[in-house]
C-alpha cells in the first residue's frame, strides 16, 4: 500500500459533507413521508378495491420495481420538462422521483401487512358493532404496523441509501459531498471511507432508533 | 419520437449486451462467494462469524454507488489496479454476496434443527448433511429471493454507466447526447430493464411455486 | 450381564447452571429392552441424545461394545468423521420423526445406506422396501412426508434407523407427537422388533407398553436413577419407592 492517508485536506471541506448528510436525511425523510402516504392510501385501494383499479396499481408497483432508481432519476429530471411544462430544481426532482418510488416498495410492505392480518380480529370488530371506519384506525391499522415494523424499517434505511443517486443530478448531498473532495483535492480514498463511515454511522443510528421504536409498540400496544 | 428510438435500438444492443453481462458476472460469482461465506457466517469459528457479519454488515450499510466509487477510485490508490467495467463488477458483486450470505443464513436457519439431528443419527458427516439434508431443503427458501435479488443486480448495474462502462444505461445517455430527445429514449430504456426484470421476477414466482410442495 | 452391549458410567451433563444428569449409571445387554421413565425435566431425553452423542456430556463415559462414544480420551471430543460413524452405530427414532421432507419415504430410508453403509442404488432401494413392507408401509415408499399420517411418517423413522441395522436402538418419545388413535400402530412396530432381539433403549410415557414390552425399566428423577427393576416387580412395588409411586399415580388408570 503505497498510499498515504491525510484527512487534513478534507477535514477542511468536512461542510461539503456534513451538509451533505443532512440534505441526504431531508431528502429521505421528505419522499419517505410522501411515499407512506401513496403506499398506505394505494395498499387500501388494493385491498379494497376492484379489479380494474388493483390492475392500475399492479402496473405502478411493477413499472417502478423493474426499473433502475438511477434511470428514473434521469427521466424526472431531463425527460419530463421535456413533455410537460414543469419546472424544478434538482433537489425537487429528486424528491418527486424517491416518493414515486418509495410509494411503490411501500404498497406492498403495507398490502403484505394488512393481509397478514387475522380475519377472526376484523370478525371481532365486526362483531362489536364497530364501523368500518373504526375497524379500519383501532383494530387493522394498529395490527398492520405490528407487523410490518421490521419490514418497514429496513424499507426506510434502504431508500435513506438510495438518496445517494441523486449526486447524478448534482444534488449536492452526501454522496456529491465526497465526488467533490475528490475531485477538487484528489484525497479519493479518505473522502470515501469518510462517506462510507457517514452513512453507515448514520443508517445504524436510523436502524438503533426504528428498533426501539417497534420494541416499543410490540410491547406497549395491545401486548 | 419513434424515429428516435428506431435510430437508437442498433445503438442500444451494445449496451444491452454489457448489461446482462455485468448483471451475469455478478450475479455468478456473488453466487459462489455467498454461499461460501454464508456457510463461514453459520458453522465457521467465532472470529471467522464475527468477520463475515462484519463484511456483510458493513456492505449493506452504505450505497451500492458509494461502494462502486470507493472500488473505482479508491482501490487503484491502495494499489489494485483495475479497469472500470472489473470496478463495477467488483463494486456490484462485493455489494450482491452480502445479500447472497443473508439469504443463505435465512435459509439455512429456517431448517429445524431435527434436521440436522436426524442426518446425525444416521452417521452422515457434516458434509453430507448440508449436501445431502440441509441445502436440498433450504434451496426452497433460498431460491425466490435470491432470484428477486437478480433484478436487482440488473438494476443495481445500471450505475455502472457512472463509470463511464457503456452499459445501457450509458448507451441511452449517449444516444441523448446527440439528439437531445431525452424523454423518449429513457422511457424506451425503462421499458427494456421492465422487460428484462419482469421476466426474472416471473420466473421466481413459477420456482416459488414449484418448490412449495415441500412442507412438512 | 457380563458383558453390557451399551455401558454408562457417572454420566455428568450440564446446561449452564442446570445439572441434568447427576452420575448416571446404566447398562445395557444385548437383545435387551430397557425403557427409562420419569417426570418431564428429569433427564431421561438427554440420557438418550447422549448415546449418540447428539448432546456431549460434561463427565463420565458411554461405551457401546466396549468404545467409548464421544470422546477419544477424557477431554479430547472424537473428530467429525469418527462421530459419524459411530453414530452409524446407533440408530434414533425422534418424538417429532424429523423425516427429511425434500425426500421420499423410500429415499429416507436409502440416505443412510447408501452415503454411510455405501450400498448401491439397487441394493439400497431393496432394504428400503423390505422394511417398508415390514412397517406396513410398502405402498408409500414413493410417497413424500408430507403425504403421510403421523403414525405412518413414524413408522419410516423406525424403518430408516433399523434398516441401518445399528447395534443399539434408541426410542424418543416417539409416540408423544401422535394423535391416540396412531398410537397403536407405531408400538406394534416396536413390539415386533424387541421380539426379534433388537437392543433397544427407549424414553416413553406408554407405561402399560414398557411394562409388556421391556426387560427392564428405569426411573429417573432429577437427574438420577431413582429406581429400576423387572417392570412388573417394578410396578407392583412401586410403594417402596415415593417418587415412583407419585410419578406413577398419574398413570394408574392406563395401566391397570
Amino acid at each position: 500500500m503505497g498510499y498515504d492517508l491525510n484527512f487534513a485536506v478534507v477535514w477542511r471541506n468536512f461542510d461539503k459533507m456534513w451538509g451533505g448528510l443532512l440534505l441526504s436525511l431531508e431528502l429521505a425523510v421528505i419522499s419517505i413521508a410522501i411515499g407512506v402516504l401513496i403506499g398506505l392510501v394505494l395498499a387500501l385501494a388494493h385491498v379494497s378495491g376492484g379489479r380494474w383499479l388493483r390492475g392500475v396499481i399492479a402496473a405502478y408497483v411493477e413499472t417502478i420495481r423493474n426499473v433502475p432508481l438511477i434511470l428514473l432519476v434521469y427521466l424526472v429530471f431531463y425527460g419530463l420538462p421535456q413533455a410537460v411544462d414543469i419546472r424544478y430544481d434538482a433537489a425537487t426532482s429528486f424528491v418527486v422521483t424517491l416518493s414515486v418510488y418509495s410509494g411503490a416498495y411501500l404498497v406492498e410492505v403495507f398490502r403484505a401487512g394488512l393481509e397478514a392480518i387475522p380475519k377472526g380480529q376484523i370478525d371481532a370488530g365486526k362483531a362489536l358493532g364497530l364501523t368500518p371506519w373504526q375497524r379500519f384506525t383501532s383494530v387493522r391499522l394498529p395490527a398492520m404496523i405490528r407487523i410490518i415494523l421490521p419490514a418497514l424499517s429496513n424499507t426506510f434505511i434502504s431508500l435513506f441509501k438510495d438518496t445517494s443517486v441523486a449526486s447524478v443530478i448534482a444534488v449536492p448531498e452526501l454522496t456529491w459531498g465526497a465526488q467533490w473532495i475528490n475531485l477538487n483535492t484528489f484525497r479519493i480514498v479518505e473522502a470515501y471511507l469518510i462517506a462510507t463511515a457517514m452513512y453507515l454511522v448514520t443508517g445504524y443510528l436510523l436502524l438503533f432508533l426504528l428498533r426501539l421504536l417497534e420494541r416499543r409498540f410490540r410491547v406497549g400496544r395491545h401486548a | 419520437m419513434l424515429e428516435q428510438i428506431v435510430y437508437a435500438i442498433p445503438f442500444l444492443f451494445g449496451g444491452l449486451w454489457v448489461t446482462l453481462v455485468v448483471s451475469a458476472l455478478t450475479v455468478g460469482i456473488s453466487l459462489v462467494a455467498g454461499v461460501l461465506l454464508g456457510c463461514a457466517l453459520i458453522y465457521g469459528a467465532l472470529p471467522l462469524r464475527l468477520l463475515v457479519r462484519l463484511f456483510s454488515d458493513t456492505i449493506r450499510g452504505i450505497p451500492i454507488l458509494v461502494l462502486l466509487f470507493f472500488v473505482y477510485y479508491g482501490f487503484p490508490a491502495i494499489g489494485i489496479d483495475f479497469d472500470a467495467f472489473w470496478a463495477a463488477v467488483t463494486a456490484l458483486t462485493l455489494f450482491k454476496t452480502a445479500q447472497v450470505i443473508e439469504y443463505l443464513r435465512g435459509a439455512v436457519q429456517s431448517i429445524p434443527r431435527g434436521q440436522t439431528e436426524a442426518g446425525m443419527a444416521i452417521g452422515l458427516t457434516f458434509a453430507e448433511r448440508l449436501r445431502y439434508v440441509i441445502f436440498p431443503q433450504a434451496l426452497r427458501r433460498f431460491l425466490p429471493p435470491w432470484i428477486n435479488g437478480v433484478t436487482d443486480a440488473v438494476k443495481g448495474s445500471a450505475l455502472v454507466s457512472l463509470l463511464g462502462v457503456t452499459d445501457l444505461m450509458h448507451s441511452i445517455n449517449q444516444v441523448i447526447g446527440r439528439t437531445y430527445e431525452a424523454l423518449p429514449l429513457y422511457i424506451l430504456g425503462a421499458f427494456i430493464y421492465f422487460v428484462i426484470n419482469y421476466s426474472l421476477s416471473a420466473l421466481s414466482r413459477r420456482l416459488e411455486r414449484r418448490f412449495s410442495f415441500m412442507q412438512a | 450381564m457380563t458383558d453390557p452391549l451399551l455401558s454408562i458410567r457417572g454420566l455428568r451433563k450440564s446446561f449452564g447452571e442446570i445439572e441434568v444428569l447427576k452420575d448416571v449409571d446404566l447398562d445395557v445387554g444385548r437383545g435387551e429392552v430397557v425403557t427409562v421413565i420419569g417426570p418431564s425435566g428429569s433427564g431421561k431425553t438427554t440420557l438418550l441424545r447422549c448415546v449418540n452423542f447428539l448432546e456431549s456430556y460434561d463427565a463420565g463415559s458411554i461405551r457401546i461394545d466396549g468404545e467409548e462414544v464421544g470422546f477419544s480420551a477424557p477431554g479430547q471430543r472424537r473428530n467429525e468423521r469418527t462421530l459419524a460413524r459411530m453414530r452409524a452405530e446407533t440408530g434414533m427414532v425422534f418424538q417429532s420423526f424429523n423425516l427429511f421432507p425434500h425426500l421420499t419415504a423410500a429415499e429416507n430410508i436409502m440416505l443412510g445406506l447408501r452415503k454411510v453403509r455405501r450400498k448401491s442404488r439397487d441394493e439400497a432401494r431393496a432394504i428400503a422396501e423390505t422394511w417398508l413392507d415390514r412397517v406396513g408401509l410398502a405402498h408409500k415408499a414413493d410417497s413424500l412426508p408430507a403425504e403421510l399420517s403421523g403414525g405412518q411418517q413414524q413408522r419410516v423413522g423406525i424403518a430408516r434407523a433399523v434398516a441401518m441395522e445399528p447395534k443399539v436402538l434408541l426410542l424418543d418419545e416417539i409416540t408423544s407427537a401422535l394423535d391416540p388413535e396412531l398410537v397403536g400402530e407405531v408400538l406394534e412396530v416396536v413390539r415386533a422388533l424387541a421380539a426379534e432381539g433388537m437392543t433397544m433403549l427407549m424414553v416413553t410415557h406408554e407405561i402399560a407398553f414398557a411394562r409388556d414390552a421391556s426387560s427392564r425399566i428405569v426411573f429417573m428423577a432429577d437427574g438420577r436413577i431413582a429406581a429400576e427393576g423387572e417392570p412388573r416387580e417394578l410396578l407392583a412395588n412401586a410403594d417402596d419407592y415415593p417418587r415412583l409411586a407419585a410419578f406413577l399415580a398419574r398413570f394408574r388408570a392406563s395401566y391397570f
